[in-house]
């Protein structure tokens, strides 16, 4: 009796969520595999919990958010890889109600030039507006007036970098300086920032800035911020637009990963309804359903959804339906079919048509649930195909592109020359989340394709 | 014969039916109504402009009689009939791949017909495509064949483990080629399909495509080498545990003897089945490889087309796709009479 028990358990146990979970981590495959999608859970949660979707859409699609960011900025930690010490961002605040003249200090100690250096000017005033006289004092001491510049409005942004009078004067006076032919162009961040030498080489130490404003009223104020752009932005940098890349990539996991998951757990569904509609009348609707699929079969699928989402102008989740509709007479209906026909005559099946059980009831109840298991595997191992889809037609520009989607990035990246620029980390940090993704769902499938078809295991 | 002739009529009448929904699809923004009317109204304007009787009309008589024209050729054509009727006009002309007239796009001669820039592209798409499949198939076949001898050694694992690595698709693995082959050590071409300018002569041309096409093929093979070798194996290893093939051992043939003729020749139809459908996903593949490697076929006609929003481009080349598809696919079905003679006699 006891024995007995035993023996049932460990069949029963096989489909309980808990006994395939216990099959699953058996395998080396199905442990990394699980660790994977429990990264991309993780990253799900925190990004639904501390992000909101609507906070993310504003920020990935407002041009005035990322200001003060870097332009192209690699990853913090990939900054790491360089072997030197690449800037950051310096923010100074100044404000002319605590001094006037300001004399603002901070200290530069990384081995490479800033890449940009703007001033963003808040004034408030009353008839003529003030003058500030800008000087620029090097750590050896040497003081320079780099701009006198008359504020234009309220709020007012002084482009140090692009001031290409500046840039033109400063490298005239550093060529005379250093006095021997030099190979290397001279900017503006260069040249408040080099030793003067042949080589291109960052002065190190403490940097003076001085704001001298002339107002013409005593009321009149003038504060704001000097931003000195450095090389590093975040965990996945930024893009052409000063965006954080990882904004994109929080929430493509979530929307990526639904789009996948959506499509396969969908279309094998409705497939298995299909195939087992099919299978079991046989007669004219199996006919008309296996015409149907071949007609699928020349359906050319891409140029069709592109076709689709150009002409429509698609979100993603409308795409969805479509990738459903056009995909649900797919080549699996075949297979799926070649196991009902089996099924159909198995004695448990009469037993059903003898107490009266009618058409449906035996195909939701009876057939569809003894031909799950082995359809299982291709459901988890198809969820990357779709994944990619949405990289694909990202890639070709056809989706709404304010959704921040993992494919979105991919193709910023690859309009702006990332390839070919050397900006890298922008196509290998959405590369390898696809990656991952693609891995961990194959040896998910691979795994459960071994536990319910045992067989295999023998090859 | 018989069977072949059954094939092309129901290959035929499945391609007709792909094309019709493609224009349904493609007309409910009304795109294909469009594509027809332009169609009309270029070639009016066209015999108007040789027609020196219109010359002295001014320029507000001129454009009456063009709309009265086109409206007197829509309704000749049956194109003012309800949608249904209209429908058939349209399916009628795609099937003859009278696709219309560009937007914007020309073809490399010059002409804006749809048709003759989608010829132009289309044999660059297949060279590429064709060449990528063939070596696949022979590759997986001969190292699965090989691998299924060596059973449980260390290749075999590793084939078996590497295997995973065929759910990427290949114009991911091509992105990364371009990073490392181009960007980095600067040997070997991004894209397109020969140097700028072309070189002169036949063989150095020749020198120069291929050049271009190593990356656009490495990309497909490593996407589908593992999973098929590793698939073509498992075929191979099931069907050497027939028993035939024991007879075939107690009578002392040699182990080449059995291979080809006890284990590849029945294992070919699964095989073939499982070609024709990487054949099949290799026509849509291309559409992205070709818009990554910058390779001027069908695919990059289409992402081209997309760009500019060019309707009767997408649509024609849509259309081109579901012939490619069963062209492929009849291809494939005779193949299959020829290596299993149960289809024939079925057929």
């Amino acid at each position: 009796m006891e024995e007995d028990n035993k023996i049932n358990n460990e069949v029963v146990s096989e489909y309980t969520l808990r006994g395939i979970l216990k099959e699953v981590l058996s395998y080396k495959a199905g442990v990394a595999s699980l660790i994977i999608l429990l990264f991309f859970l993780g990253i799900t949660i925190y990004t639904v919990v501390a992000f909101p979707y609507s906070e993310a859409i504003r920020e990935w699609n407002s041009s005035s958010a990322h200001l003060k960011k870097p332009r192209n900025a690699v990853p913090v930690w990939w900054g790491l890889f360089s072997g030197k010490n690449l800037p950051r961002n310096i923010d100074v605040t100044f404000n002319s109600n605590e001094s006037n003249p300001i004399h603002k200090e901070f200290s530069f100690t990384y081995d490479d030039f800033p890449t940009e250096i703007n001033i963003f000017f808040k004034a408030k005033y009353s008839g003529d507006p003030p003058i500030v006289k800008i000087y620029w004092e090097k750590p050896d001491g040497e003081r320079m007036l780099l701009e006198e510049h008359t504020i234009r409005s309220e709020e007012d942004t002084l482009y140090l970098s692009n001031n290409f009078s500046l840039e033109n004067r400063l490298s005239t006076d550093i060529a005379s300086k250093i006095g021997k032919p030099i190979d290397f162009s001279i900017t503006v961040p260069r040249a408040l920032f080099m030793k003067y030498s042949d080589k291109l080489e960052v002065l190190k130490g403490d940097y003076k800035i001085t704001l001298d404003t002339k107002f013409a009223n005593k009321n009149d104020s003038l504060s704001g911020e000097l931003v000195i752009y450095g090389k590093l932005y975040g965990i996945a940098g930024t893009d052409h637009l000063r965006r954080p890349i990882q904004i994109a990539l929080l929430w493509g996991t979530p929307l990526d990963l639904s789009f996948g998951l959506g499509a396969s757990l969908s279309i094998t569904f409705l497939e298995l309804i299909i195939a087992s509609i099919s299978g079991w009348f046989g007669g004219i609707t199996d006919s008309i359903i296996q015409r149907l699929t071949e007609i699928y079969m020349v359906l050319p699928f891409l140029p069709i959804m592109i076709m689709i989402s150009l002409f429509y102008k698609l979100s993603i989740w409308s795409l969805l339906f479509v990738v459903i509709i056009l995909s649900i007479f797919g080549s699996g209906i075949k297979t799926t079919r070649a196991m009902v026909l089996q099924v159909k005559n198995l004695p448990y099946i009469e037993a059903a048509q003898a107490y009266g059980a009618s058409n449906w009831r035996i195909i939701f109840l009876y057939i569809i649930p003894k031909i799950l298991p082995p359809v299982i595997p291709n459901l988890v191992a198809s969820v990357p195909v779709y994944v990619f889809l949405e990289a694909i037609l990202a890639l070709f520009g056809v989706l709404d592109p304010t959704q921040p989607t993992w494919g979105r990035v991919l193709e910023d990246a690859f309009q702006n020359g990332a390839l070919y620029k050397g900006y890298v980390y922008w196509v290998i940090i959405p590369s390898a989340l696809l990656i991952l993704t693609a891995i961990s769902f194959s040896l998910l499938g691979f795994v459960l394709d071994r536990i319910v078809n045992p067989k295999l295991k023998e090859l | 014969m018989k069977f072949i002739i059954k094939r092309v009529l129901t290959l035929f009448l499945t391609v007709l039916i792909a094309v019709y929904l493609t224009i349904v699809i493609a007309n409910a923004g009304g795109y294909v109504d469009k594509i027809a009317e332009n169609e009309i109204r270029t070639n009016i304007v066209m015999a108007m402009k040789d027609n020196p009787n219109f010359r002295n009309l001014s320029t507000e008589e001129q454009k009456r009689f063009l709309e009265d024209r086109v409206q007197h050729e829509l309704k000749k054509r049956g194109l003012d009939m309800p949608f249904p009727i209209r429908s058939l006009y349209h399916l009628k002309n795609a099937m003859v791949l009278n696709l219309g007239r560009a937007m914007y796009m020309t073809s490399d001669s010059g002409s804006t017909l749809v048709k003759s820039i989608i010829l132009e592209r289309l044999p660059v798409t297949v060279l590429l495509f064709t060449t990528a499949t063939v070596i696949n198939f022979l590759l997986t076949l001969f190292l699965g064949l090989r691998l299924s001898r060596r059973y449980g050694s260390f290749w075999d694992k590793l084939v078996i483990s590497l295997s995973p690595s065929s759910v990427i698709p290949g114009w991911f693995y091509g992105i990364f080629l371009i990073m490392i082959f181009y960007s980095w050590f600067h040997i070997l071409p991004s894209g397109g399909l020969v140097d700028y300018p072309p070189p002169s002569g036949t063989i150095s041309y020749f020198l120069s495509v291929l050049k271009h096409m190593v990356l656009p093929l490495t990309s497909w093979i490593i996407a589908s080498l593992f999973l098929g070798i590793y698939q073509n194996r498992t075929f191979f290893l099931i069907y050497s545990t027939e028993d035939y093939v024991e007879v075939a051992k107690a009578k002392g043939l040699s182990p080449r003897q059995i291979e080809y003729r006890y284990i590849l020749r029945p294992s070919l139809p699964p095989i073939i089945t499982s070609f024709a459908l990487s054949v099949i996903s290799s026509w849509t593949g291309a559409i992205v490889t070709e818009f990554i490697f910058n390779w001027p076929g069908l695919g990059q006609t289409m992402s081209q087309a997309i760009s500019y929003f060019d309707a009767p481009v997408i649509v024609g080349v849509t259309v081109i796709y579901a012939y490619l598809l069963t062209i492929t696919i009849l291809i494939l079905d005779i193949v299959y009479a020829i290596i299993d003679p149960r289809m024939r006699i079925q057929g």
